[in-house]
């Protein structure tokens, strides 16, 4: 039983990164792997500031701050530097891994008998991996519902616009840039905030701990969209949460089939190109339709 | 007299080696103009267009308006007085994006966008309900449809829609009928003629229909080479026939 809630709590942490992520691969329209330097950028800088003594609560803050600086360097490069998005966010990626090592001057720090969010008497109480549920659903309802409230104002409505006809959304006195630039900077400040939180649940940091990360947010987003078909944008950001619990119990069902956590990377885009290649499989099935007003890239 | 709505003065163009595309050319566009704009492929009429609403730079020359000069202002801040429909219906909606949705965005061209609330409220969808109502194509039974599932004459329709929903100092029509089949292509016409007289909005329409170019509009420009080679208003536009006018049609 302690393992699928292991399994439970993880989805839920990790939630963080397939909203984030949603952010710009389905509203802006486009993958951007900076997340895979903010990712472990927002753990080093946590976890090197617990170790020398920081409140585990302002240094989680840290990782958003320093996660938002990724997420706008990768925008000047795309937006002003007119770099293709991929190349930004992989450059960025890049520079991030010599800054991780900076920060945490080493390959990775422990956070053994340091205080964490997770420290709190009341969540050391709770039984085994109760405590990433706990504060995992209170770190997504927030992030949820602020993300919910933002996309219905009228910076929101723009910012969805930039992403759905950047032509159009400029005729109408949209700065698409500014829009590209914003949503690049709360994608990876939540990213950063996720690999802060994740790093103190695991109790480590690890330099490598950002590879493959963009595939299992990604995993996330679309599980949530093959299960659960046509849905209203704020469904679809539940839908997430959901799919990412379940991409959690898919790996752990995996596992149980005796691959061991070395397949972890492989699993993972199995799962993800499988998610990806069922819509298509069932079109040219003719099984059903439902799937066909996904959204995203096969919109003109 | 009235100042100009807009104004170009000497407007050249010239892209790599001094290909001119638009040669100094001068145009006064006055309030209330409806102006129909021919010229043969590459005459320079979606240039003129582009360096109007400031998506192309001039090489020489200004753009004034209402007096003040404008040649320095990028498109996004044109747009709190300029408004654009494209031949492309797809060019002029957000497609995930509802009807309701886009003439929501539409209502606050130029104006800055706050984190405060949308505002999509009954009364909201009422207005939008009577104004779509005014297109004769059903874009009223559509408002909570994706505006990529439209067709396209109803997509255009909305495009045009969009782009008055703030009354705009000057309205740029791209061919906006052309892409459409020759039914729906002239329902849309009926329609934008009657919103551009009743709302007295200032347009200029490019066109390669000959025949509306005569029947719509107070005043008609062909463009040759990258000039104004015929510019002509009222009696003297009336006057005009098809054969008239392809003699200006010369390469």
């Amino acid at each position: 039983m302690s393992i699928v809630v292991s399994s439970i709590s993880q989805g839920i942490l990790w939630a963080v990164l397939g909203l984030a992520l949603f952010l710009t691969f389905r509203i802006l329209n486009f993958a951007d792997m900076t997340v895979e330097g903010s990712f472990p950028l927002g753990a080093a800088t946590t976890v090197a500031l617990i170790a020398h003594g920081t409140n585990p609560y302002l240094a989680s803050l840290a990782a958003i701050v320093v996660g938002a600086l990724a997420g706008l360097a990768t925008g000047l490069l795309y937006t002003k530097g007119k770099i293709p998005i991929l190349l930004s966010g992989i450059l960025v990626m890049t520079a991030c891994l010599s800054i991780n090592l900076r920060i945490m001057g080493s390959a990775n720090i422990s956070l053994l008998n340091q205080k964490t969010i997770f420290s709190g008497s009341f969540l050391q109480g709770l039984p085994k991996y109760f405590d990433g549920v706990f504060v995992g659903l209170i770190i997504i309802t927030v992030i949820t519902l602020a993300l919910i409230w933002f996309l219905q104002t009228e910076l929101g409505q723009a910012f969805i616009a930039t992403g759905d006809n950047a032509k159009m959304a400029s005729a109408f006195g949209i700065k698409t840039d500014q829009m590209t630039i914003m949503g690049l900077m709360v994608s990876n400040a939540m990213i950063a905030f996720g690999g802060a939180v994740i790093a103190q649940n695991n109790g480590f940091a690890d330099i490598n701990m950002g590879i493959g990360i963009i595939v299992i947010a990604l995993a996330s987003i679309i599980i949530g969209e093959v299960v659960f078909g046509d849905l209203s944008l704020n469904q679809r950001l539940v839908a997430v949460v959901i799919g990412s619990i379940l991409y959690r119990l898919v790996l752990l069902a995996v596992l149980q089939l005796g691959f061991s956590t070395n397949d972890l990377n492989l699993i993972s885009s199995i799962i993800l190109a499988f998610a990806m290649v069922l819509p298509q499989a069932r079109h040219f099935l003719k099984f059903d339709k439902v799937l066909n007003s996904l959204g995203g890239k096969n919109h003109d | 007299m009235t100042d100009p709505v807009i104004s170009l003065k000497n407007a050249t163009v010239t892209v790599g080696n001094q290909t001119e595309i638009l040669k100094g050319l001068n145009l006064d566009i006055y309030p209330g103009d409806f102006i129909t704009v021919l010229g043969t492929n590459g005459a320079g009429k979606s240039t003129l267009f582009n360096t109007i609403s400031g998506d192309l730079e001039l090489s020489a020359g200004s753009v004034f308006h209402q007096g003040k000069d404008i040649t320095k202002v990028p498109a996004v801040k044109r747009t709190s007085f300029i408004a654009r429909v494209f031949q492309d219906p797809k060019v002029g909606t957000a497609p995930r994006m509802t009807v309701a949705e886009n003439l929501l965005l539409a209502e606050k061209r130029g104006s800055k966008r706050t984190l405060r609330n949308r505002r999509l409220t009954a009364e909201k969808l009422d207005h939008y309900r009577e104004l779509t109502a005014k297109m004769g194509n059903n874009l009223e039974d559509r408002l909570q449809t994706a505006a990529g599932s439209l067709s396209g004459g109803q997509r255009q329709a909305l495009s045009f829609l969009m782009a008055i929903q703030v009354k705009p100092g000057l309205l740029l029509l791209d061919e906006h009928t052309a892409a459409l089949d020759p039914k729906t292509s002239a329902q849309l016409m009926d329609a934008t003629n009657h919103q551009v007289v009743d709302n007295h909005l200032t347009a200029l329409m490019i066109t390669h229909n000959l025949a509306d170019a005569l029947t719509y509009g107070n005043r008609l420009i062909v463009l040759n080479a990258g000039n104004v080679v015929l510019d002509v208003a009222g009696a003297d536009k009336d006057a005009l026939t098809e054969e008239n006018l392809l003699e200006y049609f010369v390469h």
